[in-house]
């Protein structure tokens, strides 16, 4: 279980880089991230050191921030690793939304951020799977 | 029922006709005599002044446009001499030459009745403390305001525009009742009061006055929720009077327009033809009263419409429902005319908008295009892309359905269309036509 902070950005030049300078002025961190976009807009997701105060420091400066559920899956880092954890979602019928990669390792396993479409579905199936995931209070410290 | 002047604004229609025929009758000699520019233009249709013997002969008589008021820069239109001038107000002459007004000692006074009768009509009384947040200056909302609140009895505070938590402190500070300003100033005072951690209970706004720009039901509806207050609608420009020229009463079904001291009608803006009570079309104001700048059928280029049935609130001066947009605001796309305040309407009924918007018109190729562009508040904002997009299509097919032509709808960071704290510039027109 994590908190993914997602920005809404204009289409336009120098947004990214300024929601990158305050969260870098803060001392916020940013762990893993990914944009996605569409022709006038972008939705900016990112996994950062300390969450409550990234969405407050961002509200401050005028961006419209949620705070969304996701969950860190530990994935083995070999071949077919990421292929098996998939197939054992779409077993469960567990939709994904999303996903991107997590800079960084948790006992050796590769860790990926996942936004399904039923959280709560996940967090119960999850370890009947032995799926891994990772607790948001060591994730932010990685 | 409070009112200021109920003899006044109560008079039985028959004997406010008769008022109001004498008055015209007056004005008309008055401007013949003095004002050379009217004598021409009225020579030119071959009217004199004995030909107006009722009041429908109003309608033989020319328009004044805005333009007429450019062309007799600065003074011309005077009908007395300079050392009778007491009070110069102007336009800010943004798109052109400005407009100048002049205001003899009784209009100053007549101004300030009607400002002290719109004040009395939206609830305020001699124990209101009223903020006025209208720009004091050559505008004529600032010190229009103030004379009327100083004429009710009523304690003002005069902040004018601007510096808006300073404003806030003030309000919390001095126990301000009563707020005057535009409706979109009062939404962007509301925006910072959030950002101060400030909840309405910390303040003591009862009433709100709003004017100067056109505004929705829906925005009213928003104002009174967020500020907890109620709403009021005033109407005003600076070549009639000024603000005061017509208020809403208690009821809201309308702004009863001072007919003791104007003449309302409702002409087609194309052809100019005077429409019947009920139609919407162009407001047109003749003065009766004033000294120093009389104006005969002056053309507001606000769009409305006329109601002369008799108010539940007692007055008999007829109403005028809110502004609806300005016969030059509208943008005439592929041939379709649209309306900010139908815009405005469309993305108030989506739950989670604010009245946040932008028209931008633009001429690709040989067509023109219209983008919308709305502002994504954290209601409506997903991190997921297909949410986004479903609301922009949404969006899209309202407008298209409400507008009759094709939208493209784009979703824009919170705060980046400028906030105005006078009249907000709702349309940009691109077009090089």
């Amino acid at each position: 279980m994590a908190i993914q902070i997602s920005v809404f950005l204009e289409n336009k030049a120098g947004r990214l880089s300024h929601v990158t300078r305050i969260l870098g002025e803060s001392g916020i961190n940013i762990r893993a991230l990914s944009i996605a976009d569409t022709s006038d807009y972008g939705i900016l997701r990112i996994i950062v050191n300390d969450p409550a105060k990234a969405y407050k420091i961002l509200k401050e400066a005028g961006f419209t921030v949620s705070e969304t559920d996701v969950i860190a899956v530990q994935v083995p880092d070999s071949p077919g690793g990421l292929a098996d954890i998939l197939e054992q979602m779409s077993e469960e019928d567990l939709n994904i939304e999303y996903l991107y990669a997590f800079l960084g390792t948790a006992e050796n396993d590769a860790l990926v951020i996942f936004k399904v479409e039923d959280f709560e579905k996940a967090r119960q199936t999850f370890p009947a799977k032995g799926i891994k995931f990772l607790d948001e209070n060591k994730l932010y410290q990685l | 029922m409070p009112y200021w002047d109920k003899e006044r604004e109560c008079m039985p229609r028959e004997q406010l006709e008769k008022h109001q025929l004498r008055k015209l009758k007056e004005t008309v000699f008055k401007l013949y005599a003095f004002v050379p520019a009217y004598k021409e233009k009225m020579d030119k249709v071959g009217i004199k002044p004995d030909d107006i013997n009722s009041l429908k002969d109003l309608e033989k008589l020319p328009f004044t446009t805005k333009q007429d008021l450019r062309s007799n820069y600065p003074f011309n239109l005077f009908a007395i001499p300079m050392c009778d001038v007491v009070r110069i107000h102007s336009s800010s002459g943004t798109t052109g030459k400005p407009t100048v007004v002049g205001y003899s000692k009784k209009d100053i006074e007549t101004w300030s009745e009607l400002m002290a009768r719109a004040l009395s009509s939206a609830g305020a009384s001699k124990y209101s403390v009223i903020q006025n947040s209208y720009g004091y200056g050559l505008f004529t909302g600032g010190l229009g305001v103030h004379y009327g609140v100083e004429k009710l009895g009523a304690s003002v505070i005069p902040s004018s525009g601007g510096n808006t938590k300073r404003q806030i402190m003030l309000m919390q500070d001095f126990g301000t009742t009563v707020l005057t300003c535009t409706p979109s100033y009062a939404l962007y005072i509301y925006e910072v009061m959030e950002e101060m951690g400030l909840k309405p209970s910390d303040l003591k706004l009862k009433i709100g006055i709003f004017g100067a720009e056109p505004w929705s039901e829906r925005m009213r509806k928003e104002i009174e929720n967020k500020l907890e207050i109620d709403a009021y609608d005033i109407y005003g420009l600076s070549e009639i009077i000024g603000p005061g020229v017509a208020i809403e009463c208690p009821y809201k079904k309308g702004l009863h327009i001072a007919e003791d001291h104007f003449i309302a009608e409702i002409i087609d803006p194309v052809t100019e033809e005077v429409l019947p009570d009920g139609s919407q079309g162009e407001l047109v104001i003749t003065s009766l009263t004033k000294e120093a700048l009389p104006i005969v059928r002056y053309r507001t280029r606000d769009l409305t419409t006329l109601d002369r049935s008799k108010c539940d609130c007692g007055r008999t001066h007829v109403r005028m429902q809110k502004i609806m947009g300005r016969s030059d605001d509208m943008v005439i796309i592929r041939g379709v005319n649209v309306f900010p305040s139908m815009v405005e309407s469309v993305l108030l009924n989506i739950p989670g908008v604010e009245p946040h918007y932008r028209l931008i018109v633009e001429r690709k190729g040989t067509l023109d295009q219209l983008e919308v562009q709305v502002e994504v508040s954290e209601k409506l904002f997903s991190d997921e892309v297909k949410k986004l997009e479903l609301l922009g299509a949404r969006i899209t097919r309202e407008l298209e359905s409400t507008l009759g032509i094709g939208v493209k709808v784009r979703l824009v960071e919170p705060k980046s269309i400028e906030r105005s704290e006078g009249k907000s510039k709702r349309v940009i027109d691109k077009r090089n036509i």
